[in-house]
């Protein structure tokens, strides 16, 4: 077995955190002995052995590095300040098994259920494992290639080598590397060059429980080659109310002047785990918006990353979170201008009721040769309860001198006198709730492009909102309508 | 039966006392003007008859159509028949203008017990209130008030009102800091609304309104009183003579 090496190629930018290794920068294990280490190393050794590329030397070196990486510094800690807001202790003292294969247990219906009705191409993961007979794949066009990423390592692992985990940083996020090391399983997506894709592209990602406390890492790679215009939707979700832990990664190429839009939605139960990263590469002039919705999870960490490394292109990441319960959402953001003349806008929105947790952190880094960046960040957060918090945290590091980058974040409840004006019109407080928030849901909404995918993100925030708004009346509205009255005066 | 009685109303806010024993009739097909010199309490009485609720009615009586309005709900009023034009219309970011009317239509309208209106019915309605307040088409897409200039703003009450249709509605300073061309424009507006079935109360500081819109009786409140009532000639007399006498009058009263 050769040693792997990476992939020859041009020269990418470094990640931002490269140069400084991880161990000064603070990541410290929290007692190993908490840290349920030994149970990724055990089923790693049984995973390794029979999964998909077990003959690839290449693939079982990035698998067994990754690992390695993993078990060297484990899950991190609050003091680590990239997780400073989020103690992800509750993960790393369960242990987690490998799902098993749920799919003869789910009917067609079931699945039926989670999907737009009008649709071409769906993929079905079940428990992290592609499900062919809950998968349809319709006349695509010439060019476009979906498929499962096991089928792919079996039918041509030479085709991902060049690729596959050559974007994502093992070294800053043990989840990264935790993913890379149970690699196996995900969506291959590649349109070739010019392929206009007509209709999104769904992969849906259902967990469903096991006697044990299961775990997914599912692994998505994206290519679009120059000129290509692909949507594609992750939807990830529960079927039950078991827990689940689903750290998923998704690199995605936009080679020269290609158009992505990606659309992630985290709906699991409120019991499960979520940590998730999309590492976005993007050479000249490729523009890409990502857009993420998160609605469900106990604890979801959602990584954007995105490089714009050639020139001249453009990056929207517009996200909406609505956290309830106990709920803590946490959208760290990393945004690297490599490449000249890039603009990049960042706009997250996030609602939060009863003991709630949000985070946004959004990091802006500007290299040398950015020149004429522009950069903008909004972060925008709605309260409902008193109990709820948010914690919000801009970080720039600009390393060129001729660039422009704002950014800037609001913190609100939703205001008295637009419920009242709402009510003096005949809409009852219940259905004025739903519509503002509604409405601010809306902006965020409003940034996808119209079409299919939209339709089914709105779909969901509308049916989620519905429900809070019902609950909020009956709990709150007393100190609701004192609020409003004070404001009123 | 008056459409609209209100008797010896007094009301507080911050535990200060605005109001101090308001009586008044209105009749439907009447329009009514308040006027009166900055914190009488204009403002007071229309909010609380839109039924903001932080207003703290202490004494007296509101009749709406013979039902107490003090216990309705705001939302409940407005599907009563009830409006009030905002002298600070509120911006709502995210709820295109379109959307919001409708919304507020089919609630009354179901309230009523009548079916609802889809976007297509509702389409042509809409724009012939937008063409009878000369108003831009494509404010309607755009989200409520949001960045409209404060003529528009104006405006976009009066349409509201007009797609709402109210038994009694109620002008809160609606010609404030328009110019004169929006200002006619309202008041075409509102003189399209008259009719036997439906009373205004035109509350505003200035008389300039009341030369587009001829109220059939004008009321002055001072203090928190209604020092005088009469016909629109009362209106010309204020203008001329300004409050000065009347709030000397009513301050001489409250000594007294």
């Amino acid at each position: 077995m050769g040693r792997w090496k990476p992939p020859l190629g041009r020269q990418l930018p470094r990640d931002a955190d490269a140069g400084a290794t991880p161990e000064k920068k603070g990541i410290s294990v929290t007692a190993a002995t908490e840290q349920k280490l030994e149970n990724y190393a055990e089923s790693f050794s049984r995973f390794e052995k029979l999964a998909a590329g077990h003959d690839v030397a290449w693939l079982q070196n990035l698998r067994r590095n990754a690992l390695a990486r993993f078990c060297e510094v484990g899950f991190p800690s609050t003091g680590v300040e990239d997780w400073r807001f989020t103690n992800v202790s509750a993960i790393a003292e369960a242990r987690f098994q490998l799902a098993r294969d749920g799919s003869s247990e789910i009917s067609r219906e079931q699945i039926e259920q989670c999907l737009p009705a009008t649709r071409t191409c769906a993929l079905v993961f079940i428990n992290g494992r592609f499900s062919r007979q809950h998968s349809s794949v319709e006349s695509l066009p010439a060019g476009l290639t979906i498929s499962s990423l096991s089928g792919q390592i079996r039918q041509n692992p030479g085709s991902l080598e060049p690729h596959l985990g050559r974007y994502l940083n093992l070294q800053r996020d043990p989840f990264c590397a935790l993913n890379t090391a149970f690699l196996e399983d995900g969506a291959y997506v590649r349109a070739a060059k010019n392929v206009v894709a007509p209709d999104p592209i769904y992969l849906l990602f259902v967990s469903i429980g096991d006697k044990d406390l299961v775990m997914s890492h599912p692994r998505n790679l994206i290519i679009a080659e120059s000129g290509s215009e692909i949507d594609v939707v992750e939807d990830y979700m529960s079927l039950d109310g078991s827990v689940e832990f689903c750290n998923s990664a998704t690199e995605l190429i936009a080679n020269e002047n290609a158009t992505v839009s990606h659309y992630r939605i985290e709906r699991h139960n409120t019991r499960s785990f979520n940590t998730s990263t999309l590492r976005i590469q993007q050479a000249r002039t490729a523009n890409v918006a990502s857009h993420s919705i998160l609605i469900g999870g106990a604890l979801v960490r959602n990584n954007v990353h995105p490089v714009l490394a050639g020139e001249g292109g453009e990056c929207l990441i517009n996200g909406l979170f609505i956290g309830t319960g106990r709920q803590h959402l946490d959208n760290y953001m990393l945004v690297e201008h490599a490449g000249p003349h890039c603009g990049s806008r960042q706009f997250y929105n996030g609602i939060l009721d009863d003991k709630a947790h949000g985070v946004f952190h959004g990091r802006i880094v500007v290299h040398k040769d950015a020149q004429k960046t522009d950069a903008k960040q909004t972060n925008r957060n709605v309260l409902l309860s008193d109990d709820a918090l948010i914690d919000t945290k801009p970080q720039l590091e600009i390393f060129a001198d001729d660039v422009k980058c704002t950014h800037g974040a609001t913190i609100g409840q939703i205001e008295g006198n637009a419920i009242f004006y709402l009510r003096s019109r005949g809409i009852d407080e219940v259905s004025a709730r739903r519509l503002l928030l509604m409405a601010f849901a809306n902006e965020c909404l409003e940034r996808m492009r119209e079409g299919a995918a939209r339709e089914h993100v709105e779909k969901l925030i509308h049916e989620h909102l519905s429900r809070i708004a019902k609950i909020g009346s009956v709990e709150k509205a007393p100190r609701g309508v004192s609020e409003t009255l004070q404001e009123a005066q | 039966m008056s459409l609209l009685e209100i008797r010896n109303l007094h009301v507080k806010v911050d535990n200060r006392e605005i109001l101090k024993g308001i009586d008044l009739q209105v009749d439907a097909g009447e329009v009514h003007s308040i006027m009166g010199p900055n914190g009488s309490g204009k403002s007071t009485l229309a909010q609380v008859l839109a039924r903001r609720e932080s207003y703290e009615v202490t004494e007296g009586q509101i009749l709406y159509e013979g039902k107490d309005l003090l216990e309705m709900k705001p939302e409940d009023a407005a599907c009563e028949g009830l409006f009030m034009a905002f002298q600070y219309p509120v911006e709502i970011p995210g709820i295109s203008n379109a959307y919001f009317l409708r919304s507020a239509l089919n609630a009354i309208r179901k309230y009523r017990g009548e079916d609802e209106m889809d976007a297509m019915d509702f389409l042509p309605i809409l724009r012939e209130k937008v063409r009878l307040l000369e108003m831009d088409e494509n404010l309607m897409n755009r989200s409520v008030n949001e960045s409209f200039s404060g003529g528009e703003k104006k405006r976009n009450e009066i349409l509201q009102m007009a797609v709402l249709e109210p038994k009694l509605a109620i002008l809160d300073e609606t010609d404030s800091g328009l110019d004169i061309d929006a200002l006619r424009v309202v008041a075409k507006g509102v003189n399209a609304m008259r009719s036997p079935s439906r009373a205004m109360i035109v509350v505003t500081h200035y008389q300039r309104l009341l030369n587009y819109i001829v109220p059939d009786r004008v009321h002055v409140l001072v203090g928190g009183r209604i020092a005088r009532s009469g016909g629109p000639e009362l209106a010309l007399e204020l203008e001329e003579r300004g409050y000065g006498t009347m709030e000397a009058a009513a301050g001489a009263a409250t000594t007294a």
